[in-house]
């Protein structure tokens, strides 16, 4: 067995009986919010990393899957109802906001993102009939699936890690496949992948619409933890913080995002407990991995550690040269 | 029916025209040199027939297939494939992925995400081959940043070829290499077969005329000669305008 599979190994095993080893319900609603906030990572990860796409409206999009099923939750529906139906709607904002946003590259499509997410943060907060503006809306209980309800942090927890194990898979699967050197191929050569035959535009599209898909998995997950959604959610200072996720842990790469997203949380709920000012410290740790590690903690980390193990074994190689 | 049939196209930038009214019938199997001065409009050309840019006016056939309005993209399924004066390849990947990713450019297999695009056997056959071709098999595992200009020169060609296309359009592709690389990249496409006509941009005269059947000179946009090899080399414009005779 490979190092990779046995670190997966350990990190799985380690992630399945957590609830038996943490301290107390905090600790475990944080890692709770450290998978879901890795899988929106994860969403916004295909797109920067894997598309050549910085998008930063994507809370905007995270806030309609979280709208859709506390309304529809309000208009007396069920959770799987409400759960689909969020799902659906995001995916088909997030064709219009694809279609929109996908005119332009580069800058260009930073700023229409940008704006698409004020858009919607706009309408959340304006949009009181529906949104109940700046009060939010509430949920009355999580689903109860096969009849266990997600109540309890540990329950809410294990929901939690199958839907980021399967958002994962997906992530792995869809980067892994022909469908995923497409899209790497746009991110580097676009002119030239068109004159190889693909469409550059529906690549790119389809790109958004799977990082939309696992946008409305966190989302969802997000809007039954908290049980409450509001603008807020949606803010600009949202879609950054993602963003940020990403590019601290690694574009490119499917652990990077999981880590930057550890990162922040991390620092966000528990850090902020011990330091008034985290957000400098926060923001120095962003500085020194941009110093550091510009590719992200993850691929600066194997560039760090492998440049480490060839100082280590370059003399040992020199002394046998010589002799 | 000519393999390339171009009539009367016209393509300006504002106010200069960068193609005038150019015409131009290349048979099946030909061998076809495009040469000319810097900004004589032979890139642009090219581009036009690619799909990059759209014409003005004018029309483009492929194997009297009409493509004037085509995108790039649909020209490449039609068999048109070609390489660029400034390499343009994915760094990232090795030498055999970026040989791949031409081949998927032209599969049905572009759109799925479940498969894994490193265990389609038969595309990593096809792509070593490609690279077998231009006697790059050997470091077919080896990053594309790792590699030569030259190499890069010959991945090119090898992505080119490895498409099967009717019709390559190959953009200065002796440019920056050296005297042995050249030579190389000229025995490579002397062995392509006569199924594939070629159209070249180059500037080296001494290579690109010893593979050159007709010869087609362009100048501020224009076409102004056009014949065999003996035929344009004693034009006395052609030897006015690039030749510098």
């Amino acid at each position: 067995m490979s190092g990779k599979r046995i670190a997966f190994v350990v990190a799985l095993a380690a992630l399945a009986i957590l609830p038996f080893w943490m301290p107390g319900t905090y600790y475990i609603n944080i890692t709770s919010q450290i998978l879901f906030y890795a899988v929106f990572a994860l969403a916004i990860d295909v797109l920067i990393g894997y598309g050549g796409l910085v998008s930063l409206g994507h809370a905007g999009v995270f806030g309609i899957t979280c709208y859709t099923v506390a309304v529809t939750l309000g208009a007396g529906y069920g959770h799987v109802v409400a759960i689909l139906f969020g799902i659906a709607v995001t995916l088909a904002g997030m064709a219009v906001y694809a279609v929109v946003a996908l005119r332009a590259t580069g800058v260009g499509f930073l700023m229409i993102t940008l704006a698409l997410g004020q858009i919607l943060w706009g309408l959340a907060y304006r949009w009181i009939s529906v949104t109940n503006g700046d009060n939010g809306i509430s949920l009355a209980s999580r689903p109860a699936p096969f009849g266990l309800s997600l109540g309890s942090a540990t329950a809410f927890y294990y929901a939690t890690l199958v839907v980021f194990l399967f958002s994962l898979f997906m992530a792995t699967v869809f980067v892994h496949s022909p469908f995923g050197a497409s899209l790497r191929g746009t991110r580097d050569q676009p002119a030239r992948m068109n004159a190889l035959g693909f469409n550059v535009f529906m690549v790119r599209f389809c790109a958004c619409l799977f990082s939309g898909l696992l946008t409305a998995f966190a989302a969802t997950l997000f809007v039954y933890y908290n049980q409450f959604i509001s603008p807020q959610a949606l803010a600009l200072t949202a879609s950054a913080e993602v963003v940020l996720m990403v590019i601290s842990g690694g574009a490119g790469t499917l652990l990077g995002p999981i880590v930057g997203a550890a990162l922040v949380v991390i620092m966000k709920n528990v850090a902020s407990a011990y330091i008034v000012r985290w957000n400098f410290l926060l923001g120095a740790i962003f500085v020194a991995i941009v110093v550091f590690v510009p590719e992200g903690l993850v691929p600066g980390s194997v560039r760090l550690w492998r440049w480490a193990t060839r100082r280590r074994s370059t003399p040992v190689a020199n002394k046998a040269g010589a002799a | 029916m000519s393999a390339l049939t171009i009539n009367k196209l016209e393509k300006s930038f504002g106010g200069l025209r960068v193609t005038r009214d150019v015409s131009l019938a290349v048979e099946p199997g030909e061998r076809r040199l495009i040469i000319g001065p810097n900004g004589a409009g032979k890139t642009t050309l090219f581009n036009l027939i690619c799909g990059e840019l759209r014409p003005d006016s004018g029309s483009i056939a492929l194997f009297g297939q009409e493509l004037t309005r085509l995108a790039g993209r649909r020209r490449a399924h039609m068999g048109l494939s070609r390489t660029y004066q400034i390499i343009t390849l994915f760094p990232r990947d090795t030498l055999l992925r970026n040989v791949m990713l031409s081949l998927l450019g032209l599969d049905r297999r572009r759109w799925n995400p479940l498969l894994r695009f490193d265990a389609q056997a038969d595309m990593v056959a096809r792509a070593s081959q490609a690279l077998e071709r231009v006697d790059l098999g050997h470091i077919a595992a080896r990053p594309l940043a790792e590699t030569s200009y030259g190499e890069r020169r010959r991945v090119e060609i090898a992505m080119a070829l490895a498409q099967n296309p009717k019709l390559l359009m190959l953009d200065e592709p002796f440019a920056g290499l050296s005297i042995d690389e050249r030579r190389d990249v000229q025995k490579l496409l002397a062995s392509i077969p006569r199924d594939v006509t070629i159209v070249m941009i180059e500037h080296d005269m001494d290579v690109a005329l010893e593979f050159a059947e007709k010869i087609s000179v362009m100048h501020f946009g224009e076409i102004v000669v056009e014949g065999t090899r003996a035929e344009v080399v004693n034009n006395p414009r052609t030897k006015e305008i690039y030749l510098g005779e």
